[in-house]
């Protein structure tokens, strides 16, 4: 009786409140076929901004692979000096409000402070620019990519390592023929993450941008400005892109976790 | 032989020393520049106006009310989404039923979709020509561009937070303790808050940190289905929004840094807790 009320309870919390959603927006996106995409691609702009939007994000999820991946392997290897203040740091995007984090931006290398004014006489410009949009969006997926790795390396056991080490492997061989495959799911599954993330960001984006149409609109940013241009077909026809995209990147995800934990396990 | 394998291992720990090192500094400074600075930048903005930018911004009826509108929503949504949170991790931790699976990948899902989309999914729903139009408009009852739907975006969005802290710490578990309670003639419900309960309270308490914390910042979402109208539907994010489009931005500045540090403090509130409990069931 109790389980068949938690179980009833579960599935109409998550059936009301993000199945039906989802269902409308297919339904509506796909509903009128594929005209519908070629209408949202032939909006003034549209194609511009999914395509800025998609490279952002790809160059936003490799670069903080490598370096959320280090990160990480920092955290948990090593052993120094504010080691667990970092590890706090790295959480920090997690907790800002993605707009406060674009306001962050602006009130750093903005033309009032000293560091954008410097910046600028340099001629690098952040504000307004595809590199303000790119800091906003390694700022924000950092921690997605630390946190999926981490776990990861925790588990791994050390003796193997050892053994490659000690068999003579130098430490740029163990890493890449023993700890690398192991960490190979979680750092997919992060750079993935980040990738849908920074693919839908809005906050952090929308006040670095400056929003110029086939230079720093993105395809969120695009998507409210349909909306309040009072064009809800052409916004949904957009999002119905966007969200096919995370979509599909989400069960990615799911499956390449669920096969990693099937093999730690 | 043996003298080949010495040669490098003296040199070795001068070059871990040096590799160590090295890996460090370079996770600090990426850390330092991409997340520590902006926080610099933001302080100092803020702060460079004085006192009396801080009583300006802060005495207008407009910030105090996007103030209250922003705790009102949060309060609605922490409330909403930690105990039918708490639900579906129950039965996501312990049910085995045909499509748990999916269940869980539709948690997560809220996760990779866009605020903006979600904003548009609310407008299919609730604005004109949508399903529950008809419905809701005959009722009177206001849908999009006023609270309800503001909540309700703002709930989707926070839907995982508490779900993901709450399941792998029941996973964890077990059910023995749980049914040592209850053959000890403890009643489900007493079961449920002096044992469970109890054993969640870390994950529990730290997915609500970070519901607040979503709550408080949403802004792609709420920007679409609200229409932002000050005094009105303006949150502390839409009135950031607008003081940067209208060129205040020492306002903007202001309520910003208000929001950050609040967020600030949750978390470094709940690591604290977590590492005091953490040492109190280690002695």
């Amino acid at each position: 009786m109790a389980r068949w009320g938690l179980r009833g309870t579960a599935l109409l919390y998550l059936g009301l409140m993000i199945v039906l959603p989802t269902v409308v927006v297919v339904a509506r996106g796909f509903g009128s076929g594929v005209s519908a995409f070629r209408d949202a691609l032939t909006t003034p702009g549209a194609q511009e901004a999914i395509v800025l939007t998609v490279v952002l994000a790809a160059v936003t999820a490799l670069i903080n692979v490598v370096f959320g991946t280090e990160l990480a392997y920092v955290l948990v290897r090593y052993r120094f000096p504010g080691r667990r203040l970092l590890s706090t740091i790295v959480d920090i995007p997690f907790a800002i409000p993605t707009l406060v984090t674009g306001v962050m931006l602006r009130a750093l290398y903005g033309p009032i402070s000293p560091v954008g004014a410097f910046l600028g006489q340099h001629g690098i410009q952040v504000i307004f620019a595809q590199l303000g949009i790119l800091l906003a969006l390694l700022f924000v997926t950092l921690p997605l990519v630390v946190r999926a790795v981490q776990p990861v390396l925790l588990e791994l056991d050390e003796t193997e390592e050892e053994a490659a080490r000690v068999l003579g492997a130098s430490r740029w061989l163990t890493f890449r023929r023993v700890v690398f495959p192991k960490l190979r799911p979680g750092i997919v599954a992060g750079g993935l993450l980040a990738f849908a993330r920074a693919l839908g960001e809005f906050g952090a984006v929308v006040i670095v941008s400056g929003n110029i149409i086939g230079k720093t609109l993105t395809a969120p940013v695009l998507i409210t400005q349909l909306i309040n241009g009072g064009k809800p077909e052409d916004a949904a026809a957009v999002a119905t892109l966007l969200f096919g995209l995370s979509f599909v990147l989400v069960l990615v995800t799911e499956r390449l976790l669920a096969t990693g934990r099937k093999e730690t396990s | 032989m043996s003298t080949e394998l010495r040669t490098p291992r003296l040199s070795g720990s001068a070059r871990r020393l040096l590799v160590h090192g090295g890996f460090t500094a370079i996770a600090i400074l990426y850390v330092a520049v991409l997340v520590v600075a902006p926080l610099i930048g933001i302080a100092w903005a803020a702060l460079r106006g004085g006192l009396s930018t801080w009583t300006a911004t802060l005495s207008q009826p407009d910030v105090v009310h996007a103030y209250v509108l922003t705790g009102i929503i949060t309060a609605i949504t922490v409330v909403v989404s930690s105990v039918l949170g708490v639900v579906v991790a129950l039965v996501v931790a312990r049910d085995r039923f045909p499509g748990r699976s999916l269940m869980s990948a539709f948690v997560d899902l809220p996760l990779a979709v866009s605020p903006v989309i979600v904003g548009v999914m609310a407008v299919l729903l609730f604005g004109r020509g949508g399903w529950f139009e008809p419905w809701f408009s005959a009722r009177g009852i206001q849908i999009l561009f006023a609270l309800p739907s503001m909540v309700l975006v703002t709930m989707f969005i926070c839907i995982p937070f508490v779900i993901r802290e709450v399941v792998p710490v029941l996973q964890e578990l077990g059910v023995s303790e749980e049914e040592a309670a209850s053959t000890l003639g403890a009643s489900s419900w007493q079961t449920f808050l002096r044992v469970t309960l109890k054993n969640i309270r870390w994950g529990l308490l730290y997915g609500i940190a970070l519901t607040t914390a979503r709550a408080i910042g949403e802004i792609g979402a709420v920007l679409i289905v609200s229409g932002s109208i000050t005094g009105k539907t303006e949150t502390a994010t839409l009135y950031i929004l607008r003081a940067f489009d209208q060129n205040h931005d020492a306002s903007g500045y202001v309520v910003a840094l208000t929001l950050a540090l609040v967020s600030i403090a949750l978390l470094v509130g709940i690591e604290v807790f977590k590492r005091r409990e953490e040492r109190k069931l280690r002695t």
